[in-house]
């Protein structure tokens, strides 16, 4: 059996008043990307940072590739690589300056060092803007920049902080193309995430934080599974129609049906799925009912987290971000992504 | 866009930690680098440090007696001090702005000695004084500042400021450090605004009330003006001190001792385990 490359044991944190890690455990095997997934703090950042040897734990175990992180820091930083929230770049500088800077931080030789940097930007396809200086960077660029300068040392664990937050939808996928480009070659990943399409995008295993607490914790289709129900989900043509079809859709579920008023959305939980789409295309044929889409999906991570905490994954945290979570799933269930969108 | 992949297999890792030098002099090369490469910070403090000159040289300086010399010659080696300050105060903000986005969360997450990385810091912004010394030095000389000591005693002077501005700027990178974001840093090094002017720096101490004098007296920045003065005067007497040039220079060279010797272990502790 292979050492955990992360292994943390009742891990506790305080920032004065405010309980950042309340007994958190979290064992994750080499191999695989492991998402922490929960709402403004809910301890995420805070446990990449005890990963990263940046925070102390009050109490608790924790171990990096199997080495004891409060004992050893420095021992951790040698397998580690971090990209933080923003990105960790020098802006007065190049690219190929910026991760050469890194690299001879990790102990590289100079020549070594050149030649990993120029290893490094040509795979995440930063050769050509590898001599510009990085304040000419766009965003997505930068943090490709930021995720190269945490991978020019090697490290066997990489640590991705909210490594997507306020991309653009185009800047994700490309960031999401690098991240699985990396962990095919064989580096494990550990990342937090508030998207839920993200964890579900990168995943292998979904570990589900809240309060300082992992709430859940499986493959991505275990804790679909877990939230139960299939999901039947119509979207009418006309905004005026939500009413009549969410009335016709509640005799056929088995809770009451959610609506959203902007895109005319209506989805109910379903026990029998086939059988009850059918019974819903046959109920809004006989109204005469106009719909741009109707389908069967298993539940969304969202769904996933309302039945595990009672509560909406965007009610933990600020407003603005929440939304911006809610408003990207969004986008990319219905664009991007339909793989998303289509029933199992 | 091409795909992007990612072969971890064509990096040759490093075999073991970077030491100590290195560490201090990769982390000092990229704060040259990003002061040289920012032309307007260059241009901002040299344009803010000739017009403050000129105001106390030609707007103030009819106004104060200095005795037997000119207030020219009076002035011009205390404000060099002073300048020294305002511009390690930059310090503060840049190591604020490293902490806000990120950018020493990096560094702390690499296998170097973080005292190390700290300590190329403080040498990269010490040097980048003595350019900015240099600067107001040329500009004093040529409003009309003329030492009155020898060439070695001018050149002490300037070795002694750089002395001190290393010490101040440890002060610089605990605030920078404490103060965590680059608003706050910079509310924080307003601070040298009384520590400049209730000095001997632009006027005799004399001239300030009572109550104020001993504070104005015994401040570091007054040490530190005093003997840069009897260097730059080369006679002591001539800016009214009654002491020896020596015992100036020994007693600044304690302070700036002094100063490290507190302030460095704070910073290094503070950006160690924070």
């Amino acid at each position: 059996m292979s050492t955990p490359i992360v292994e943390a044991r009742g891990l506790t944190k305080s920032f004065g008043k405010v309980q950042a890690l309340a007994g958190l455990d979290l064992v994750a095997d080499p191999g695989q990307v492991v998402a922490v997934l929960g709402p403004n703090g809910a301890g995420k950042t805070t446990f990449v940072r005890s990963v990263a040897t940046l925070v102390s734990p009050d109490s608790g175990e924790l171990r990096v590739a199997g080495v004891d992180a409060a004992r050893h820091p420095a021992q951790v930083r040698r397998v580690i690589g971090l990209a933080g929230q923003y990105a960790a770049v020098e802006p007065a500088m190049t690219g190929r300056e910026n991760v050469t800077m890194v690299a001879r931080l990790y102990g590289q030789g100079r020549r070594q060092a050149r030649a990993n940097a120029a290893v490094v930007l040509d795979q995440l396809g930063l050769a050509e803007a590898a001599d510009r200086p990085v304040g000419t960077y766009s965003g997505g660029m930068r943090r490709r920049l930021d995720l190269g300068a945490s991978l020019v040392g090697a490290p066997r664990l990489l640590l991705l902080d909210e490594p997507t937050t306020g991309l653009d939808p185009r800047s994700r996928n490309e960031l999401w193309e690098a991240i699985r480009g990396m962990v095919a070659a064989g580096t494990d990943v550990l990342l937090t995430t508030q998207y839920l399409d993200e964890a579900d995008q990168l995943a292998q295993r979904i570990v589900i934080v809240d309060k300082g607490r992992v709430i859940a914790d499986g493959t991505p289709d275990e804790l679909k599974r877990r939230a139960g129900r299939d999901v039947v989900e119509i979207r009418a043509h006309r905004s005026g129609d939500v009413a009549v079809v969410a009335e016709a859709l509640g005799r056929l579920g088995v809770e009451a049906p959610r609506t959203e008023a902007g895109t005319n959305r209506v989805t109910i939980p379903v026990d029998r799925g086939r059988a009850v789409m059918a019974d819903a295309v046959r109920a809004l044929d006989a109204l005469g009912l106009d719909v741009d889409d109707i389908g069967l999906r298993r539940p969304t991570l969202d769904e996933v987290f309302l039945t595990l905490t009672g509560s909406s994954i965007d009610d933990g945290g600020d407003v603005t971000s929440g939304t911006a979570a809610v408003t990207a799933a969004g986008t990319d269930a219905g664009t991007t992504h339909p793989s998303t969108d289509i029933a199992a | 866009m091409t795909a992007v992949t990612f072969d971890a297999g064509r990096i040759t890792p490093a075999t073991r930690p970077a030491g100590a030098v290195t560490a201090a002099a990769t982390v000092a090369a990229r704060s040259v680098r990003k002061f040289v490469r920012t032309p307007q910070l260059l241009v901002v403090s040299t344009v803010t440090g000739a017009m403050f000159l000129l105001i106390f040289r030609y707007v103030f300086g009819g106004a104060i007696d200095t005795g037997p010399i000119p207030y020219v010659d009076f002035m011009v080696p205390g404000y060099i001090v002073t300048s020294v300050l305002f511009t390690g105060a930059n310090a503060s903000s840049s190591v604020a702005q490293d902490l806000e986005e990120g950018f020493t969360d990096r560094l702390r997450s690499l296998p170097v000695s973080r005292t190390a990385v700290l300590a190329g810091r403080v040498v990269a912004e010490t040097g980048l004084l003595a350019l900015g010394l240099t600067a107001t030095a040329v500009i004093g000389v040529a409003v009309g500042f003329r030492p009155h000591g020898t060439g070695a005693e001018s050149l002490a002077a300037l070795g002694l400021i750089l002395v001190f501005g290393f010490a101040f700027t440890w002060v610089f990178v605990l605030m920078g450090l404490v103060a965590g974001n680059v608003q706050a840093a910079q509310g924080m090094s307003l601070l040298i605004f009384p520590l400049s002017f209730v000095s001997s720096a632009m006027v005799p101490v004399g001239t300030m009330p009572g109550w104020m004098q001993p504070v104005a007296e015994n401040q570091p920045i007054t040490v530190m003006v005093d003997a840069v003065r009897s260097l730059a005067l080369g006679d002591p007497a001539l800016a009214g001190l009654g002491g020896s040039t020596g015992h100036y220079v020994g007693l600044s060279l304690l302070w700036a001792v002094g100063l490290v010797a507190v302030f460095a272990p704070l910073a290094v502790r503070r950006y160690r385990t924070s």
